[in-house]
């Protein structure tokens, strides 16, 4: 035997946890969830961490992210802080009651879920699986498949809490709801949260969701987010990605859309030293519309890697994709986009657009549209482009007085208005150009109080 | 106003301005016409200052400034005002935000507070009338979707905005029907004061009849081959310019 040190596979590492933690982890949660942890965690040990041999995570070697040792969530911890003193809520008409995870907990540990008087559910998704095990037993992992995702897998074992939403059959929640991950600590962390969004037929949302760091110490997230929208259902949901660039996140989302549901997603990623978003969208039914647009503003070193699963899987139904990025400096990023067009998916309307502008010769971008259609009766497209700013625009405004950092400013932000626009809620589209001016302009910087008022 | 004086441009090594001198005095009209590829839109846009042409040789001097060694916002804030041959579409900002920026880095330019939105958008009403310009397309974003007429109308609109001491017109008068030619050209006529200047460059005497210059150059093969009058003008449309190229060469 060689006496050299012998180097624990990251893998290895969060079995050895598991084991060690298992009491600790189960211990909040009903019988049918810990069952489930017992499926994934059997999973997570065939699939492992992905890393650049696995054709979807080529530019983004995850196994490497996850190699380190910062500590796990696996209770709630308070750290005492006025939330009044750091979050002030300056867009009028969200909803003032602000939701909170803390390091992948639910915050309010008192009020753990909000019953609002048309039934809808607001709260902690462990203290719901515990109280409504009929909502969570019907939807809980049953859109975020673990069969060919490590780390879905891994967030299912581990996951303790998150948030839960449930807005009953013909409900309209008229303001959105805003939900902010906090991620504060003395020390370098690690949180897995899971989120359950179930939206029943003909009912009606907003979700707002916005990820910040508030301590200087690095963090990695592997959260996994799991959305129902019944037949009818009308979801808007904005992410806002804002955490400083010593954080790594891995965000699987996984929407399940039934019969003419309509849903608008959008991801804003103004700040995070790497992220790596799954988009998976199931159309399960006839007529359903999603939108799915994301945009990222990159400088440094940052990273960031996007990849979408659009799965036509029943006929007339629309889906458009348009993902844009800004890369400064040496930053890198990539795209991938699928849309898979099923056999009896005719009358299909699916179009995906990436768009790129690198404004540096180091900035990198790999792009890569693929469609797969077995349909013939269909209406599809889709396009890349990584290219530079416009200069014969650029000439065009400083051959009108504007200068050349006003020029380049007022060409990106044109750039990125294409996704802002696709925003539905519209104080929201409002702040959210203001913040990615700022943010071209490079005065939002992660250490600035600003980004705690940012929504 | 403007000094020109054996002025040489290259673009990617290619010499196209081959020592081109002439003067340009407050309250003149200058039409510069010649053959294609003659360097009558290189000219422009090194006077504008277009970074990929060097100039290689000789001065511009422009009230009393070096022009050349000033980038393209400052000769715009200093009152040059490049109409281009084919404006630019800018999808996403709109005409308001554009020339509402262009306005306010000017007037920051000379030390003068931004202009207030009220005051701005008034002055956009009044200006858009003058090249009768939809109001809807103040609205659009900057050239997209506009026709050909409708760009050459908001060249000189933003020329108007802008009120620049010398307007250099590109080819303003190319793909325009004979009513927008009108328009556009009784919009310079009511911008032209005894302190500003035009240089009017164009293939046709046609928008000569409507723009009268006071002096006419003929510009071919990087070089001015002939100065004169407008009845320069006439005569080339008559003539053509085979029998002034020759006049060069035998």
């Amino acid at each position: 035997m060689s006496l050299e040190e012998v180097k624990v596979d990251p893998k290895q590492k969060f079995l050895d946890i598991y084991q060690e933690s298992a009491n600790e982890i189960k211990s909040g949660s009903p019988d049918y969830i810990n069952e489930i942890r017992e499926k994934a965690i059997k999973q997570f040990e065939l699939l492992g961490i992905p890393d650049k041999k696995d054709e979807n995570y080529k530019y983004t070697d995850l196994n490497k992210e996850f190699d380190n040792g910062y500590k796990m969530y696996l209770s709630p911890k308070n750290i005492k802080f006025e939330m009044n003193d750091i979050f002030t809520c300056d867009v009028p008409d969200l909803n003032t009651k602000v939701i909170l995870l803390l390091n992948g907990w639910y915050y309010d540990r008192e009020n753990l879920i909000h019953e609002l008087p048309n039934g809808a559910l607001i709260g902690s998704l462990q203290a719901a699986a515990e109280r409504y095990p009929d909502l969570v037993k019907k939807h809980y992992a049953n859109y975020a498949k673990m069969d060919k995702e490590g780390l879905v897998a891994m967030n299912t074992a581990f996951a303790q809490d998150g948030i839960f939403i449930y807005v009953p059959k013909g409900a309209v929640i008229e303001k959105p709801i805003q939900i902010i991950n906090i991620l504060m600590d003395e020390e370098e962390g690690f949180t897995q949260h899971r989120n359950l969004f179930i939206l029943e037929e003909n009912s009606e949302a907003s979700i707002v969701v916005c990820d910040h760091t508030l301590s200087k110490p690095n963090f990695l997230t592997n959260s996994v987010s799991e959305i129902y929208t019944g037949k009818n259902a009308d979801l808007k949901y904005s992410r806002m990605q804002n955490e400083h660039n010593g954080s790594k996140q891995v965000s699987n989302l996984y929407i399940h859309q039934e019969r003419d549901s309509r849903v608008n997603v959008n991801t804003i990623s103004l700040h995070g030293g790497m992220i790596r978003n799954n988009f998976h969208v199931h159309l399960g039914g006839e007529g359903c519309e999603n939108t799915t647009t994301g945009l990222f503003l990159t400088d440094k070193g940052q990273h960031i890697d996007n990849y979408v699963f659009m799965d036509h899987a029943h006929p007339n139904c629309t889906s458009n994709q348009l993902f844009k990025g800004v890369l400064d400096d040496f930053a890198t990023g990539s795209f991938s986009g699928k849309v898979l067009v099923r056999k009896d998916a005719q009358k299909t309307q699916a179009y995906q657009t990436n768009n790129n502008i690198l404004l540096t010769d180091d900035a990198d971008m790999k792009t890569k549209p693929q469609l797969e259609i077995y349909a013939d009766d269909v209406k599809c497209s889709h396009g890349a482009t990584v290219g530079q700013l416009d200069m014969d625009a650029l000439f065009y405004m400083r051959a009108r007085g504007i200068n050349k950092k006003e020029a380049k400013l007022l060409l990106m932000s044109a750039f990125a208005y294409d996704v802002i626009k696709t925003i539905q809620v519209p104080v929201l589209q409002e702040r959210i150009q203001e913040l990615v001016d700022k943010r071209l302009r490079g005065e939002l910087s992660h250490c600035s109080s600003c980004q705690m008022h940012c929504c | 106003m403007l000094s020109i004086k054996n002025l040489h441009a290259s673009i990617e090594g290619i010499e196209i301005l081959k020592g081109i001198d002439f003067e340009v005095k407050a309250g003149e009209v200058h039409a510069i016409m010649g053959p294609n590829g003659s360097g009558k839109s290189t000219l422009a846009s090194v006077l504008a200052g277009r970074e990929i042409y060097d100039v290689t040789e000789g001065k511009v001097k422009y009230c009393e400034k070096d022009l050349i060694e000033m980038t393209p916002e400052e000769r715009a804030s200093e009152g040059i005002f490049l109409g281009f041959q084919y404006p630019i579409e800018i999808p996403g900002v709109s005409m308001v935000n554009f020339m509402k920026t262009a306005v306010n880095e000017q007037r920051k330019h000379k030390g003068l507070e931004p202009m207030s939105s009220s005051d701005f958008l008034k002055l956009m009403r009044e200006k858009k009338e003058l090249v009768e310009l939809n109001a809807a397309l103040a609205n659009r974003s900057v050239n997209e979707g506009f026709s050909g007429g409708e760009k050459k109308r908001n060249e000189i609109f933003q020329m108007a905005m802008l009120e620049p001491k010398l307007s250099i017109l590109d080819e303003t008068d190319s793909g325009l029907d004979i009513d927008a030619l009108r328009i556009v050209a009784n919009g310079v006529n009511k911008l032209k004061t005894k302190d500003n200047a035009t240089i009017v460059i164009t293939h046709y005497q046609r928008l000569l009849d409507y723009i009268v210059p006071d002096f006419v150059h003929v510009l071919y093969n990087g070089r001015i081959i002939k100065s004169g009058t407008k009845e320069l003008a006439l005569e080339l449309e008559e003539k053509g310019y085979d029998w002034l190229i020759k006049d060069v060469y035998f």
